[in-house]
């Protein structure tokens, strides 16, 4: 394995006297797609929180290219600039447009001309197929649009590492091809992926690895074919029975058409 | 009395009667300005702060919304000389209706900052936004297009609340109407044309504002009025 891009080392979090995250480890190289399944309330979500401190650990580090962002003398907005994130409810700004909510953050943050934002964000819009629909309100897009606009302005900051929390969760299945399909080129490009995710079609086709967390702990990781064909614990491959049972495994992401 | 003659009386008075408007409306308009200045850092520290920050603000709330803005007024003009800070009466006035202001509108912001969504906020952090970065440019337009319709309230209730200062006699619309009565005893259409203008001035600020709020509106950013009881 490369060097890893990002280390997460031994990070627990408790609320309260709820033990959410019980010590996980686990490094990703450059480029790597990494997707995180497991039941709910194993931390999964915290997990990914922890590693651009939105949620701050009570124990354990985070590394990104070799930075500690733990340390406290790390200016930690300086290093979520380089850590895209994308939420299950969206989280787009609801007083901008999509064209504006791309912009706010290459102006406010990155300190970007109006001008140059804005050509910035329309050329991400473009990529994530809504260069038409760059003036409307969050309001007046269907979700997997919302979502695609989310992407869109975590990539214009350039992250070197994309996270993405339950990203089609909140979605219509109808809607889930699209968003899926973005990320699967995105993957593609070689973008590193960190996703939680109850998508099975898409951890198969696109992960490179996969973790199953339970209980705040890594149960099982490897590669695709190892959980989905000959998992190792008993556990994961309930679990992954459980789900086949409940969603089947839709989000095959070729056979589904983008919605234009 | 005749018609003709109470019509002539209310037409003689209009001029004093306007002046006294020009009072109430400067006052109106400082009291909301000062008002919003002091309530938007007030309504911040409230929703997000605890401990040493928050309680002076908590309590600066209540003590003015807990007390009559007479009671507010009088301790502003009366009080306020006893600790050696002399004021006159244009100014006494303007800081005891300002600073009641500012507690009714810091709880509208309060209120609207709420309804804006936390991941929201979460997503700014994410993108590397300081909290205050966050807070003005992510927060602050949504949270003031919501509290809109209760600061249109506020704006029409200022307007009136302006005239308890006639107790200290500053030369307000009410202030000048108490004046033309003394002098002429003529209470029922003195009282009528104070009356009148008063519906006037509250109808076109109503209008201007639902015209701001129309102005403002975005999808999916809607609003439910909330105001004062009056």
């Amino acid at each position: 394995m490369a060097e890893p891009i990002l280390r997460i080392e031994d990070i627990h979090k408790a609320y309260g006297k709820t033990k959410v995250l019980r010590g996980v480890s686990f490094d990703v190289a450059p480029g790597e797609v990494v997707v995180i399944i497991g039941p709910s309330g194993t931390g999964k979500s915290t997990l990914l929180r922890c590693v651009n401190l939105l949620t701050v650990p009570d124990r354990g580090r985070v590394w990104l290219e070799g930075v500690e962002l733990t340390d406290k003398a790390v200016d930690i907005n300086k290093a979520r600039e380089k850590i895209g994130m994308v939420f299950q409810e969206f989280n787009l700004f609801t007083h901008l447009t999509a064209v504006q909510n791309v912009m706010l953050a290459l102006t406010k943050v990155k300190g970007m001309k109006t001008a140059e934002a804005r050509a910035r964000a329309e050329r991400e819009l473009e990529k994530v197929g809504l260069a038409d629909k760059a003036d409307l309100y969050p309001a007046e897009l269907s979700g997997g649009q919302k979502q695609r606009v989310a992407i869109a302005r975590a990539l214009a900051m350039n992250p070197k590492v994309m996270l993405f929390d339950e990203p089609t969760s909140a979605l219509d299945p109808e809607l889930i091809g699209e968003v899926l399909e973005v990320m699967q080129a995105l993957a593609s490009q070689g973008m590193t992926m960190l996703v939680v995710s109850h998508e099975l079609g898409f951890a198969r086709e696109v992960a490179d690895r996969i973790i199953f967390l339970e209980d705040g702990v890594i149960a099982e990781e490897g590669p695709p074919e190892q959980l989905f064909v000959n998992p190792r614990n008993p556990r994961t491959r309930e679990f992954l029975y459980k789900l086949t049972e409940l969603y089947g495994e839709h989000g095959e992401p070729k056979s589904r058409g983008r919605e234009r | 009395m005749t018609l003709t003659e109470t019509l002539r009386f209310m037409w003689d008075i209009l001029p004093e009667l306007l002046q006294g408007l020009e009072v109430t409306i400067q006052l109106t308009a400082m009291s909301l300005a000062g008002g919003f200045v002091l309530a938007v850092p007030v309504a911040l520290v409230r929703t997000y702060t605890r401990g040493p920050l928050n309680w002076p603000a908590t309590a600066f709330v209540e003590l003015f919304r807990g007390t009559p803005l007479l009671v507010q007024l009088y301790v502003v003009y009366y009080g306020l000389p006893e600790l050696g800070f002399v004021l006159d009466r244009l100014l006494s006035a303007w800081i005891a209706l300002f600073l009641n202001s500012a507690a009714y509108q810091s709880e509208y912001i309060r209120g609207a900052i709420q309804s804006v969504s936390r991941g929201q906020l979460l997503a700014a952090r994410a993108l590397g936004m300081r909290s205050l970065t966050a807070f003005r440019w992510v927060v602050l337009p949504q949270a003031l297009r919501l509290a809109l319709p209760s600061w249109s309230n506020e704006v029409a209730y200022m307007v009136k609340y302006v005239s308890v200062v006639y107790m200290i006699a500053v030369g307000e619309l009410f202030t000048r109407g108490q004046l033309i009565i003394t002098r002429t005893w003529k209470v029922g259409p003195t009282l009528f044309t104070v009356a009148l203008i008063y519906i006037l001035v509250v109808y076109a600020v109503t209008k201007v504002m639902d015209h701001v709020e129309r102005r403002f509106r975005i999808p999916g950013l809607e609003t439910g009025v909330e105001g004062r009881e009056a």
